[in-house]
């Protein structure tokens, strides 16, 4: 057919549970296309892998506390997953980090002990493994003080906010406001990042901050320690201030998460998978039980993408993938799937506590207990689609993402694997 | 197929596409990570602010909010990369568009937006043109009084033009038919490349007419002559159209990624030209040379008795091809191609946008965008540096010395034709 091209698999979405499974299916030699309508979640996440955090209390060990918490949660993916998968996928995850496009760059952690890290507004966050930029702010470690250092430049990154909050928390804290100057009103972060990589201009801002320190303080900077070469950003800056230096997660757009974007699409490309990007998936070819082909708008007519095999990781209701409309009805908007987890007719939606847990807020795409779409036996769903989480009160988006983009790609290789057998 | 997302009712045409886009806009700032232009200049402060957040001020009838659109290049960078699916680089065309309609035109635009004008002029006296463009005292009056920056990347005129090889050439006669768009950079710049284009296409079995064609609008519209471009690109569309309207399986190819994008959606997104049937007909039908040679390749139509070809290149993706939402089919093509060890690039855009860093004011910016490209080009060893755009080509090469050319160039060594 004119205008179609076939793979082994297709992945719907470009966030971190996508990329992982497109990734790993092109390393396994499968010949995978990851479609995506834009950039995903990855640039507005803190750019941590989150495994569990809070199950509802602060978790300390997430590896020992998986099991319970899935017992607990039966519907939850982690009850599907299982730990082994969950272990697996970080492993995998710290060796692309080490082989990625990052020189020295590398996250650290493991599934023993959540690191505790101050977020921008100095609220403590649990989380698995954390790039080695951001290893120094774990309150758990050490006994020197915090100096949280920002800049006018950066507008919404608060040092005295997060200092004060630090050390309601007791954690000792202060803030020092630095000048950088900038040629425009305000600098994001990337724009930052980007001068924090120029060695020369390092060099003058620690010799300006230096003299702004005091004895037995580390140093809390917005996460801003570099785009191209955060490795050696820090390990410069903790050489020239002679103390240890991390980096705080800010508002989008956040630099560890354009790193942690780069290393899983450096991941994918390295492996031969490609990654199709203004792809938004505009219809589907489905007979009773399968989907066979997606179909993208390319210009003045569609692209059809046939596969065996399809991910859906286009995310939840934050990215758009699954709308609840003005008529109160809920869609997963990319193949029309049945959802779960809706509130019936009569109960409410939302209740009225912003910050408490949403009657909306576990509504995913209808799986089985191998998260195989439900009634659709070639559809594997990942990430942010599935049901039954709540992911930003549980501290668990990236290890759901890693954990059911991994379980994807294993669960074609292997069906694909059995299907190659029966035919020999 | 069934669609799959919801329509929004009620607005009509370029409205629904740009205005109607614009309220999914969440402010989560992707776009302003990619954007390049914003990334090296304080001129343009981003897509976001400019697009979707300037929009809101932006009243039919009342003078233009800001002028810093106009540092825009329209790489489309933004569009491509928005998770929701904001029209951001088509909301500042529009908007470009109607500073310089509010402001006039220079007369710097209305001349280097006119490649057949050009093209005509150049090509009979092309040493001459060739010494004019090439001599620096020349170029500094010009800069001086029209604005073309004294350095810019001009293209040499071949001065041959490759519709005059067309004619000449006589094809297999047989086989299936397939429509050549060559645009104007083939045309007058370097006709080679349509004819190993030819060769290629007539190497996998097709036998290849080329109408009689002209601009296709696009550097008209990068500047803001919309009016200007609807002419020229409707015009290009009628001449193609007859070529393919009675036979459904004959399709237009062309190799200026830029040109066949105007044609494929462009015109419609940017231009907001709707319901014209020829324009229609012809945007369905308009393949990039690469993305058709992959889907021939998909099918097992395309031959791969390629010789090795031992050298080691680099390989940008020009933003105009990203635009096309394919993904990069050059890359799946040389990889059929023993020997050949290809580094892509993992820049956003080498800077020239068409003509945008042809302009004095603008220069330097254009050189800032790309330093990332030529910098990565430099770091990866490779010799020549493949890439779909002819103005990016000769970004490219001015910037960094190495030679560039299409990625049909490498299959065209590898068939040995």
């Amino acid at each position: 057919m004119r205008g179609e091209l076939h793979y082994d698999a297709v992945v719907i979405g470009a966030g971190t549970a996508g990329l992982v499974a497109g990734a790993r299916l092109a390393e396994a030699g499968a010949r995978v296309c990851v479609l995506a309508k834009g950039v995903g979640s990855t640039h507005l996440a803190p750019g941590t892998i989150d495994v569990l955090g809070h199950a509802p209390e602060r978790v300390s060990s997430p590896g020992g506390a998986l099991e319970e918490f899935a017992a607990a949660h039966p519907d939850h993916p982690y009850a599907a997953l299982g730990a082994e998968i969950v272990n697996d996928s970080l492993q995998w995850f710290l060796e692309r980090v080490a082989d990625g496009p990052l020189a020295g760059y590398r996250y650290v952690g493991s599934l023993e002990r959540n690191h505790v890290l101050p977020t921008a507004i100095g609220a403590l966050r649990p989380s698995a493994l954390v790039p080695e930029t951001m290893a120094a702010g774990d309150a758990q470690s050490g006994s020197d003080r915090v100096c949280v250092v920002g800049s006018r430049s950066l507008r919404d990154f608060h040092p005295a906010l997060c200092a004060a909050n630090l050390s309601h928390a007791g954690i000792a804290a202060r803030a020092v406001d630095i000048e950088i100057e900038v040629d425009r009103a305000d600098e994001n972060a990337l724009g930052l990042a980007r001068r924090f990589d120029d060695p020369d201009w390092r060099k003058g801002f620690a010799a300006r901050l230096a003299l702004k320190l005091q004895a037995d303080e580390r140093v809390g900077l917005p996460a801003v320690l570099g785009a191209r070469d955060p490795h050696g950003v820090l390990a410069d800056l903790e050489r020239r201030l002679g103390r240890r230096v991390f980096e705080i997660p800010t508002l989008p757009p956040s630099v560890p998460g354009m790193r942690l974007f780069e290393i899983l699409r450096s991941a994918l490309r390295r492996a031969g998978g490609r990654l199709v990007l203004g792809a938004e998936v505009v219809g589907h070819d489905r007979s009773s039980s399968r989907v066979n082909a997606v179909a993208t708008h390319a210009g003045g007519r569609d692209v059809h993408y046939a596969a065996p095999w399809f991910v859906l990781a286009a995310g939840g209701f934050a990215s758009g993938a699954i709308e609840l409309d003005s008529s109160w009805a809920t869609h997963e908007r990319v193949l029309g799937l049945p959802l779960r987890g809706v509130p019936d007719q009569t109960e409410p939606r939302f209740v009225a506590e912003y910050l408490a847990e949403q009657p909306m807020s576990r509504v995913g795409v209808a799986v089985d207990a191998e998260l195989r779409a439900e009634g659709v036996e070639n559809v594997l769903v990942a990430g942010a689609a599935l049901p039954g989480a709540v992911s930003w009160r549980e501290g668990s988006g990236e290890g759901i993402a890693l954990a059911s983009g991994s379980h994807a790609a294993n669960l074609v290789l292997a069906q694909a694997g059995a299907r190659t057998g029966a035919a020999a | 197929m069934t669609a799959g997302g919801n329509v929004s009712a009620g607005m009509t045409g370029i409205d629904e596409l740009l205005r109607g886009s614009l309220d999914h806009c969440v402010k989560c700032t992707i776009c302003e990570t990619q954007c390049p232009v914003s990334n090296v200049t304080p001129l343009f402060p981003g897509p976001k602010y400019a697009g979707p957040q300037a929009e809101r001020y932006r009243v039919g009838g009342e003078p233009s909010v800001e002028w810093s659109v106009d540092y825009c290049s329209g790489c489309g960078i933004c569009s491509m990369s928005c998770p929701q699916g904001v029209k951001i680089a088509e909301i500042n065309a529009q908007a470009r568009h109607k500073l310089k309609r509010e402001h006039g035109i220079p007369l710097r635009d209305r001349l280097i937006t006119r490649p057949t004008w050009l093209g005509r002029a150049g090509t009979p006296v092309a040493p001459l043109a060739n010494f004019t463009l090439g001599f620096k005292p020349l170029r500094v009056l010009g800069e001086k009084t029209l604005g073309v920056h004294r350095n810019g990347p001009a293209p040499k005129f071949a001065g041959r033009r490759f519709s005059r090889w067309a004619r000449g050439h006589s094809g297999p006669g047989t086989g299936r038919r397939i429509v050549y768009f060559h645009g104007c950079g083939t045309e007058y710049y370097e006709p080679w490349e349509g004819q190993k284009i030819v060769e290629i296409l007539e190497h996998n079995g097709f036998r290849v007419e080329v109408p009689k064609q002209d601009c296709c609008g696009l550097p008209l519209q990068s500047s803001g002559l919309f009016d200007d471009a609807r002419k020229v690109v409707l015009r290009l569309a009628r001449a193609l159209a007859p070529h393919v309207r009675d036979d459904p399986d004959t399709i237009i190819v062309g190799n200026a990624t830029s040109c066949t994008l105007m044609l494929k959606r462009e015109a419609r997104e940017i231009l907001g030209i709707e319901g014209d049937p020829d324009l229609k007909l012809v945007s369905e039908r308009t393949y990039d040379i690469c993305e058709l040679l992959l889907e021939l390749h998909d099918r097992g139509e395309l031959k791969t008795d390629f010789r090795p070809v031992d050298e080691h290149i680099a390989y940008h993706a020009p933003c105009q091809q990203q635009g096309h939402y394919i993904g990069k089919p050059a890359l799946e093509l040389f990889a059929l191609i023993p020997g050949l060890e290809v580094s892509e690039m993992n820049a956003r855009c080498c800077g020239i946008a068409g003509t945008y860093g042809l302009k004095a004011e603008k220069y330097d910016i254009a050189m800032a965008v790309g330093a990332d490209l030529f910098a990565q080009v430099e770091a990866s060893g490779a010799g020549e540096v493949a890439c779909d755009s002819e103005t990016c080509r000769w970004q490219i090469t001015h910037a960094t010395g190495h030679k560039s050319a299409h990625p049909i160039d490498y299959l065209h060594r590898a068939y040995g034709l």
